[in-house]
């Protein structure tokens, strides 16, 4: 165990640790909600928006965050609202946002002259990018995620279940819509110089799909996302730090990894 | 018996298209009400409309004592959940009574015993701790069904439940709303009027090109077979 008490001797790590866990809860809690109504795709959506905004934003000089954050939210809602437009091609805008992002952040990027920008580190994220900001907004956001889920939880299962039923019932889904929309957009955001825009959505959607392996029970899924997110960042950024391989792919293939095992062991199970 | 729900020259558009022209009616207390017409008539827009989740073009639809619009149950045509949704029945039944809940956060001790007696009421409890996703059918219909009943004991609105059932599944779901219409309750189902085994109720609510006439179920099928 001395390697993890001398990986987290260095304070661009002990950030990294902490900001990844964050996130991973926040990733892991608005995550079940958006797999299961088939809604993650948003999350790579966004992923790219934001690295557009990142990489405009730092040719023009400006505070990356506070323009990819507002940026994001935007394109949320307009994913959002477009989405709940049966005439409109949800899948179809997400990959239009996604393609165009990605077209957008790589022209700024390759027309600037004399910016330094670490392309890579947007794309497949950084452990050095992290600072103490980020630490304390990652904080603010899962308080206020892990509030929500405590307050609404019920409310939450009811939405992701029957949405229909939901809004007959009296319950106002386009508000925990909106919730959910600002929710993913941080999350990403934040998360994003992390693992990188290319990867972070994982964040999002293995959790779920792990825990949906083992539980039966909605409850039970919310808090086994959490937990399986949490141990899987650990593991990740561990192992990312023992064989000096990018956070954010590592993070992703141990998910990868435990996402097939578990699979296996369900299908035995069955068999 | 007292009015549950009146309609007063209500006019229903979907898109651009009125599908619904100045109705009126009046469902009474137990009524049985089938509500029939021709695919896109507009007899899912009208539920929608008495369930508050459309505004009508014209016209008002009011509500009698005692009847607040949230604690209507209602069950949809289908639920368009992942197969393997992780849900387990208590979690699903007890979600119908959280338009009662108001602002308040967790489930109360009553709202457990209303979705119990919803199983209970209709010979599933055994199922309460069963998954969603392992259920057959007609058992989840009838687990959506309880849902309902968690969420009322005055009003239920049905949106074609017998799509998904077979035969006998059907006849068994059928069985059970008229025993629960019996019991007091009031039922508004839209239904297939091509076949007059689905028309259980006493009263018919018929939407053609925009028209909408409420006869009662024997004076329809007199005019119209």
């Amino acid at each position: 165990m001395n390697w993890f008490f001398e990986m987290l001797s260095y304070s661009f790590m002990q950030r990294a640790l902490i900001v990844g866990v964050l996130i991973s809860v926040c990733a892991a809690l608005v995550g079940v909600s958006l797999v299961l109504r088939k809604s993650s795709m948003i999350g790579d959506g966004l992923s790219h928006t934001a690295f557009g905004a990142f990489a405009v934003a730092t040719v023009l000089n400006f505070a990356p965050l506070w323009l990819a954050i507002p940026v994001v939210i935007v394109a949320s809602f307009l994913v959002l609202k477009l989405s709940s437009n049966k005439k409109a091609n949800g899948d179809a805008l997400i990959a239009l946002l996604s393609a165009s992002s990605l077209a957008i952040g790589t022209m700024a990027i390759s027309l600037s002259s004399g910016v330094n920008i670490d392309l890579n580190g947007y794309l497949f994220g950084s452990v050095l990018s992290i600072g103490w900001s980020d630490v304390w907004l990652s904080a603010v956001l899962a308080v206020a995620v892990i509030l929500l889920y405590i307050f609404a939880h019920n409310r939450i299962f009811a939405i992701t279940f029957d949405e229909d039923f939901a809004k007959a019932i009296g319950i106002k889904t386009h508000i925990y819509d909106a919730i959910f929309a600002v929710i993913c957009s941080l999350v990403i955001v934040l998360g994003m110089r992390l693992l990188g825009a290319l990867l972070i959505s994982s964040l999002i959607i293995f959790p779920t799909l792990i825990s949906m392996q083992f539980s039966k029970s909605f409850g039970r899924t919310v808090v086994y996302s959490v937990i399986v997110s949490i141990i899987n960042f650990i593991l990740g950024l561990s192992v990312s730090y023992l064989i000096a391989s990018p956070t954010g792919a590592t993070v992703v293939l141990v998910n990868l990894v435990v996402f097939i095992i578990t699979s296996i062991i369900r299908w035995l199970r069955r068999a | 018996m007292s009015p549950v729900i009146l309609a007063k020259n209500v006019s229903l558009s979907y898109g651009t298209n009125r599908v619904v022209s100045s109705a009126s009616f009046t469902i009474n207390e137990q009524d049985f009400v089938c509500i029939v017409g021709a695919n896109g008539s507009g007899k899912s827009t009208l539920i929608k409309a008495i369930l508050g989740l459309i505004k009508p073009a014209a016209g008002t639809i009011s509500f009698g004592d005692g009847i607040k619009r949230e604690a209507i149950g209602f069950l949809p045509q289908d639920v368009k959940t992942d197969l393997n949704f992780p849900a387990t029945v208590s979690e699903i039944v007890l979600s119908g009574t959280l338009g009662r809940l108001g602002l308040k956060v967790f489930y109360r001790r009553e709202d457990r015993v209303k979705a119990k007696e919803a199983l209970q009421q209709l010979g599933i409890l055994k199922l309460n701790n069963a998954s969603f996703s392992n259920l057959s059918g007609g058992q989840k219909q009838k687990v959506l069904l309880a849902r309902a009943l968690a969420a009322t004991s005055k009003v239920l609105i049905l949106d074609e439940p017998s799509n998904n059932l077979d035969y006998k599944s059907r006849k068994e779901f059928y069985a059970t709303l008229k025993k629960l219409n019996k019991s007091g309750l009031t039922i508004i189902m839209i239904t297939h009027d091509l076949d007059t085994e689905d028309l259980i109720g006493n009263k018919i609510i018929s939407i053609k090109e925009s028209k909408v006439k409420c006869l009662a179920t024997s004076d329809y099928l007199e005019a119209y077979r």
